[in-house]
């Protein structure tokens, strides 16, 4: 019997099988399917307060629209009591799912504003949740804003954020960083005690009927499981804090890699989206097999075993690795 | 006790009382009653209690006389019932009211009185509904303010009780029912201890019940009716006393006194005026000041109208009244004199008991919430000086064809020194009326003041205008008129100054704010020589803000409400400037809070960032303008547009004297042409070169503003400089030019245009071949272009096929500019009417939104071509449209026979010839109608000096040879509920009518209130908890007659097929219906998205495309043939970005849920029985088959 336990975040976790931010977390009933399927945590889907304000202002504006101008007509729609608008029905659900379940629930926050991250984390840990990861994303669109700024407003707001509770913190990290290991590392000093590499967005399409610009979300495959593979390899043991590797976890194959490279756990969507959440136990199954296959006894003995650090080539990881896979064909 | 003070108005505080009294509430909507209702229905969804501790059970039905009969069988069952209503509602109400009250049954109906529709339909208050209804048996009490609306409602509960007359208490419609002012509320214990629990009881125990069976409701005969008749006189005549003995108790219960007749005045008073309702109010206040100045007048306020108590009136009248005055707020053509003068005069004659009897005259006024002022008062007062003063007179008119009108000094003022007055000019857009109410209510609960708002609304539904008139100061306000000299004035638009005498209201030293654009070095130079001249002779102070800045820059975007309020509490100093702006932002948080913190912070941001934006401007004392004013209509405007239709769009049609107006309620058509509104400050520029003429831009362009034409290219030689131009795309014209036009100053920048335009700039796929642009810098340019294409040829509507929706839009539409709001779902599909059958239809238009956008004075959208030719409108009622518009058909059916009958009489007249082309006459296309015009031309001219005995007869009916279209229009309020069981029999009738229904899927007019068409899991008005039930599919109960022509249509989902549909039906020899998107302001989000939501609707399958054409079953075919594709798309899809669906989600996200996943079964249950329909097999009728029952 090997051992699959691992720890995240603080977390003792009895798998590194994690469901990744997702619709599935919206209802207790599929996350009490994931967990019965094994996952040792759950990642709820996430708080967007840019779709609290969004929200809030439509309800405004629509219920505004055309109102006090027409003597028969003063407004258009009835007023109803109560509006779970803003973070309530978030909070109310991110209770009832951790009520529901024996496993770790953590909490995912996707701020725009630093009132707004804050006063949601604090509403989040008061909720219950075991831990929290920030959904860090903002596409830098403006030719005056520098690399240094953008990176300083992250730092920071991961600090003000660790100031006001005490809940341990996750960042979730686009890719699309220069000099990521100085800036994981920044992020690891300001309290963030995980890594999640990498978020995946919806990214515009083109409609060549219409001439439109399409946004869409392509569920990921195995093939994307190499970017953050690399990344955690290289900052494994560099950077101090743990690692969730997330986009192209399809296999057992797949999460046995990112522990090699370092990661503590991988986290999984589009597999189960795909596949039915009941692919969790066949991947684990899968885990477990090729341990005893290859004779592992624990997860915990192989994580990092392949990072930059421990193995034979580490300039496998750096340009070279670019040649070596073009010589390969 | 101590009770809450409560700034609300007069429906709030009478449904207050009738909700905490009921058991059982029937409504249905009908302004200016609704939102009794709507109160009503949110307060039980809301799980609010009756004094007994249940919750009332309030339903909608499918009219005010459904109503009534709901209520007579609660009634007659034993629960403590209410209604309320006003106006046509009433009247629809009466046959049960003589039944409820012959019945001796305690209810209490209460309305806002409302005028009733004659020559012209009147949503404003008079008391022509409640005298409608004297000799119902139902008792009539008024309440003159909405103090009174709350006391006088518990009052008549608990007397009904007792008496077993029914009544309904009453106050005026808008002035009452809409007016906010400070009260006192009642408490529960208030409530409870005028309830006699007994009697509540005796009630119950008089109910139907199996357990003790009677029968009630029986039919009489000549024997016995009469007796029985006469059995109800006890209780008739004891009701009075106990009505003033409910009033006693309230007395004694809350410290206010009321009785049957209120004197007020001059104890010793010889000059007495009678009057009820609001205008009471003014009276009396109007005689304490007077008499305050020896004047010896007084007034009787009429409480209880019936039972009509002569004992309590002549009690009340003062022993040396020498003249009486009785004042009716109605009018009753041809009767001896109005009704509550008759009462008077008959009260007089019986129970004057003195030697002198006093000289009576009655007088009306005030009728449709036409104002009624202290001057006007006093110019009775004064009238009854006179040694013959003039009888059954008008106050407040010019009555320059009968002499009626008593002449008043409108300069004449009892207000207060102490009262602080304000008046504000605003947009309905800009949230001016919601930001007062905001103010009143927080100087009203917050200060010791009282205070008192009222808001005048015009009828546009798009760019419409409001001002709003508060009062405040130490004493309650009394005062129901309009505020005639404010110290405050602001103008929320800058470009009212050009439109309106803003500055009339203000008075000597007052406040002028303006939201300007123009700082307060700079503003002087662009006010108009009027404002500037106001300002100087006045000595006011002036203060600018642009509002529209800060609110841009705090994401107001263009609601300015919270800025100019900021602005208002700023400089009138009513509150400490620190704790204004604290109640403001508490109210805020009160208004907006629960639609989520993003929106309280917005508007909190606006607060902050006012103050350091409003400054006081140094006025230089001299007009140095050189701007003024300009005329409300242009010079070229014919006469009547001049002389009466401008005075009343400058606002001023309150001094447009009784000869000014049409006899019969007769107005001209394609008259919005002249009111050029420029409500919208983007416009669309059309790129000729990147246009593909499509058409579509102007097919669902809502407002006509966007207009084709194809012309010979020797036009542009005059054409002005920037006037666009590009080569015809139409292989029928091969050599033409085309241009699209826009007409600047008529667009309401709804966007529609923009959106749905196909063609993209390849270089630059964000630019159309339409995009929107600022309007003032290309609105002179434009305006001449405009102008310059309405002189080019119209297309010969003979040279092309009508069938492309391209070739549709180079048809002239005969309906343009309307009102409607803009990005209006309704309005393209009567565009394309017009452009279709315009020039040969008349049209029965069921009251709604398209009553009032169609035929709401000054002006009418619906137009005329260059030879005189256009649509001929009427409305008549809401529930009878189907019927009018078959009498409509009956007649030219009828007219349509008897020429026909004689046409071959005068063969040896006219010809042989032209009689058989005119009888046989194939009048199926554009072509074939042209030359029945023609030969019906040549057959005038035959017979104008012919003797033929039939000469005359026939040139009087000779048009109806030419084929003419009736159109019945409606909303589904008219469609599916209210006039449904006549919309069915018309249909049934096999007439050759064509009805659309203009489907928004809620009462739009009055507000969004649930229909049968409403489909499930969108919340509505009456639907708060969202509709559990699906839509009525009216379509499929048409089309099982098997001889209707139906089609379910929506624009953005296929033009095509809605241009298809049109044709179909108007060829179609029988009845057709056509049900129509009409996406709407009511659903709750952007419109210029409207054509998208229809697409969506379509795809989701809860709006499948059909088309039912019975025509075909003649041919061996299937009628049914679907149009659109199966769905693609969840219902939420579509249903989701619609506030009237998410809202629900966002309050009880469970029942969204649920009903979402019923509404997608609808859909597709829907879909799967029209496809099995659409398979089935057909076979042509061996002997063909009937589809109409008349001649054509």
């Amino acid at each position: 019997m090997v051992d699959l336990t691992t720890t995240y975040l603080g977390l003792n976790l009895k798998n590194p099988l994690v469901a990744s931010s997702s619709p599935l977390s919206q209802k207790i009933e599929t996350a009490q399917q994931l967990e019965q399927a094994g996952v040792s945590a759950i990642v709820m889907y996430s708080l967007f307060e840019e779709q609290i304000i969004h929200e809030s202002l439509k309800l405004h504006n629509d219920l505004l629209r055309g109102t006090e101008s027409f003597a028969e007509a003063l407004d258009y729609l009835p007023e109803i009591g109560q509006y779970s608008i803003g973070p309530d029905a978030y909070i109310a659900n991110l209770k009832a799912v951790k009520n529901a379940l024996k496993i770790p629930v953590i909490g995912s926050l996707n701020g725009v504003s630093t009132g707004g991250w804050i006063e949601y984390a604090r509403k989040i840990e008061q909720a219950g949740a075991d831990a929290l990861e920030l959904n860090l994303y903002y596409l830098a669109t403006d030719p005056d804003l520098t690399c240094d700024e953008m990176e300083d407003t992250y730092v920071n707001l991961v600090s003000d954020i660790r100031k006001q509770i005490q809940l341990p913190l996750a960042v979730k990290l686009s890719p699309f960083f220069s000099a990521l290991p100085n800036f994981a590392r920044r992020l690891s000093e300001s309290g963030a005690n995980g890594l999640v590499l990498f978020n995946r967005f919806y990214q515009p399409d083109f409609d060549l009927e219409a001439l439109e610009v399409v946004p869409n979300l392509v569920l990921s495959n195995s093939h994307e499981l190499r970017l953050p593979l690399r990344w955690i390899a290289i900052l494994y043991g560099r950077v101090q804090t743990d690692f969730a590797l997330t986009s192209g976890v399809h296999s057992g194959a797949d999460i046995l890699k990112a522990m090699m490279a370092g990661a503590k756990v991988t986290t999984v969507t589009s597999e189960f989206l795909q596949h039915g959440i009941g692919r969790a136990t066949e991947m684990l199954a899968e885990v477990e097999t090729w341990m005893e296959d290859h004779e592992y006894i624990s997860i915990k003995q192989m994580q990092g075993s392949m990072s930059q650090q421990a193995v034979a080539q580490p300039a496998t990881f750096e340009r070279a690795n670019y040649m070596k896979v073009l010589s390969s064909y | 006790m101590k009770r809450p003070l409560v700034t609300i108005d007069g429906n709030e505080a009478t449904a207050f009382v009738a909700h905490k009294l009921s058991e059982v509430i029937a409504i249905y909507p009908i302004t200016p009653s609704s939102s009794m209702g709507e109160l009503a229905d949110e307060w039980s969804a809301h799980h609010l209690k009756n004094i007994w501790g249940t919750i009332p059970l309030v339903i909608q039905l499918q009219s005010e006389g459904g109503a009534a009969g709901a209520v007579h069988g609660a009634l007659q069952t034993g629960a403590l019932t209410t209604t309320f209503t006003a106006s046509q509602g009433l009247m629809l109400m009466i046959p049960n009211m003589y039944k409820i009250a012959g019945e001796l049954t305690s209810t209490v109906f209460h309305v806002s009185a409302r005028s009733l529709a004659a020559q012209g339909l009147s949503i404003f208050g008079d008391h022509s509904d409640i005298t409608a209804t004297r000799s119902t048996g139902f008792g009539l009490i008024a309440s003159n303010s909405v103090q009174e609306a709350q006391d006088i409602a518990a009052i008549t509960h608990a007397a009904t009780l007792e008496a077993r007359v029914p009544f309904i208490h009453f106050f005026d419609g808008f002035r009452t029912s809409h007016e906010v002012n400070k009260i006192e509320q009642l408490t529960e214990e208030d409530l409870k201890a005028m309830i006699d629990e007994s009697l509540v009881h005796a009630h119950r125990q008089r109910g139907l019940s199996p357990d003790r069976p009677v029968l009630r409701g029986t039919a009489q005969n000549p024997d016995v009716y009469f007796q029985a008749r006469e059995t109800v006189n006890p209780y008739y005549a004891a009701a009075p006393a106990i009505v003033q003995k409910a009033m006693d108790k309230f007395a004694s219960l809350v410290g206010r006194q009321y009785h049957l007749f209120e004197y007020v005045g001059a104890p010793d008073a010889d000059r007495v005026v009678i009057i009820m309702g609001s205008g009471a109010e003014t009276a009396g206040e109007t005689a304490e000041y007077l008499s305050g100045k020896g004047e010896k007048v007084g007034v009787i306020k009429v409480r209880l109208y019936r039972p009509f108590s002569v004992e309590h009136f002549i009690k009340a009248l003062p022993t040396n009244v020498k003249s009486i005055a009785v004042l009716d707020r109605t009018k009753e053509p041809g009767s001896a004199g109005e009704p509550l003068y008759m009462d008077v005069v008959t009260a007089i004659s019986e129970g004057w008991k003195q030697p002198a009897r006093p000289t009576m005259i009655g007088g009306r006024y005030g009728l449709s919430s036409k104002e009624f002022t202290p001057a006007m008062v006093k110019a009775v007062f004064d009238e009854m000086l006179n040694e013959t003063p003039k009888n059954h007179f008008t106050v407040g008119i010019l009555d320059d064809v009968s002499n009626t009108s008593l002449p008043y000094d409108p300069h004449f003022s009892i207000e207060s020194p102490d009262t602080v007055r304000c008046v504000f000019w605003g947009l309905g857009a800009d949230g001016t009326v919601g930001a007062n109410k905001n103010s009143i209510k927080i100087i009203g609960e917050e200060t010791d003041f009282g205070a008192q708002g009222y808001f005048v609304y015009d009828s546009k539904k798009s760019g419409s205008e409001t001002v709003s008139h508060l009062r405040f100061g130490p004493k309650p306000i009394r005062a129901p008129y309009l505020i005639g000299q404010a110290q405050f004035v602001a103008c929320h638009q800058f470009s009212f100054l050009e439109r309106y005498d803003v500055l009339k209201y203000a008075a000597p030293g007052g406040v002028f704010l303006l939201n300007s654009n123009y700082g307060a070095d700079e503003v002087w130079d662009y006010l108009p020589r009027e404002t500037q001249k106001a300002i100087i002779e006045k000595k006011m102070r002036f203060y600018v803000i642009d509002a529209y800045d800060v609110a841009h820059n705090t994401g107001m975007g263009g609601r300015i409400n919270t800025i100019m309020q900021t602005c208002f509490f700023a400089i009138s100093g009513v509150l400490p400037r620190q704790q204004a702006i604290d109640e403001i932002k508490k109210a805020i948080k009160k208004t907006y809070g629960k639609r989520g913190e993003a929106v309280v912070q917005q508007n909190f941001e606006a607060v902050d960032q006012t103050l350091e934006n409003l400054h006081e401007v140094e006025t230089p004392g001299e007009i140095t303008s050189q701007i003024n004013m300009r005329p409300p209509v242009p010079a070229e405007a014919p006469e009547f547009v001049k002389d009466v239709l401008g005075v009343i769009i400058a606002g001023d049609g309150d001094s447009l004297p009784v000869s000014a107006f049409p006899v019969d309620g007769t107005f001209p058509t394609a008259t919005t042409q002249w009111e050029k509104r420029n409500i919208s400050l983007e416009i669309p520029v059309w790129e000729p070169d990147i246009c593909i003429q499509c058409g579509k831009c102007a097919f669902v362009c809502p407002h006509a503003v966007i207009r084709e034409k194809i012309y010979a290219p020797s036009y542009l030689a005059d054409a002005p400089k920037e006037f666009k131009s590009t080569a015809a795309r139409w292989k029928e014209f091969p050599d033409a030019k085309y241009t699209l036009a826009i007409a600047p100053e008529d667009c309401t920048g709804c966007g529609l245009c923009v959106e749905v335009c196909p063609a993209k700039d390849k270089t630059q796929v964000g630019r159309k071949a339409i995009n929107l642009a600022p309007q003032p810098p290309i609105r002179e340019r434009e305006r001449i272009n405009w102008d310059y294409f309405l002189t080019l040829p119209e297309v010969d509507r003979t040279q092309i096929s009508l069938k492309s929706v391209k070739n549709s839009q180079l048809l002239q539409p005969l309906f343009e500019f309307s009102g409607a709001c803009a990005g209006c779902g309704e309005t393209p599909y009567l565009k394309l009417l017009s452009q279709l059958f315009g020039d040969r239809t008349v049209i029965a238009n069921a009251t709604g939104c398209s009553s009032i956008y169609g035929g709401n004075l000054p002006t009418t959208p619906w137009a005329r071509n260059e030879e005189g030719r256009g649509p001929a409108w009427s409305n008549s009622l809401f529930e009878d449209n189907a019927e009018f518009g078959l009498g409509m058909r009956l007649t030219l059916d009828k007219h349509g026979e008897y020429v026909r009958e004689m046409l071959p009489q005068l063969a040896s007249q006219v010809g042989e010839t032209l009689v058989d082309e005119l009888l046989n006459a194939d009048q199926s296309s554009e072509t074939g109608i042209r030359q029945q015009r023609q030969r019906v031309e040549i057959l005038k001219q035959k017979l104008q000096n012919s003797n033929h005995p039939l000469a005359a007869e026939v040139l009087s009916l000779a048009d109806v040879l030419t084929r003419k279209s009736v159109w019945i229009i409606g909303g589904d309020g008219w469609a599916y509920d209210i006039g449904y069981g006549g919309l069915d029999h018309v249909l049934a009738s096999g007439r050759n009518v064509n009805v659309l229904v203009l489907d928004t899927e809620v009462y739009s007019n009055t507000g969004g209130q649930s229909s049968k068409a409403t489909p499930r899991a969108a919340v509505a008005k009456f639907a708060a908890q969202g509709k559990g039930l699906p839509k009525k599919d009216l379509g499929m109960i048409a089309m099982a007659y098997g001889y209707v022509y139906v089609a379910r249509i929506a624009m953005g989902a296929s033009d095509q097929q809605t241009l298809n549909a049109f044709l179909e039906a108007d060829a179609y020899n029988g009845p057709s219906l056509i049900i129509a998107y009409s996406h709407c302001i009511a659903h709750g989000f952007d419109l210029r998205k409207g054509l998208e939501q229809q697409k969506l609707a379509v795809a989701s399958g809860i709006w499948p495309l059909y088309r039912f054409n019975p025509a075909l079953i003649a041919e061996g075919h299937n009628p049914l043939s679907i149009d659109s594709k199966e769905p693609t798309i969840p219902v939420s899809d579509y249903a989701y970005n619609e506030s009237r669906y998410r809202m629900l989600l966002q309050s009880d996200e469970k029942r969204a849920e649920m009903l979402m996943k019923q509404a997608q079964n609808d859909a597709k249950g829907r879909w799967d029985l029209y496809r099995q329909m659409a398979a089935m097999h057909y076979q042509a009728p061996e002997n063909g088959q009937e589809t109409s029952e008349d001649s054509e």
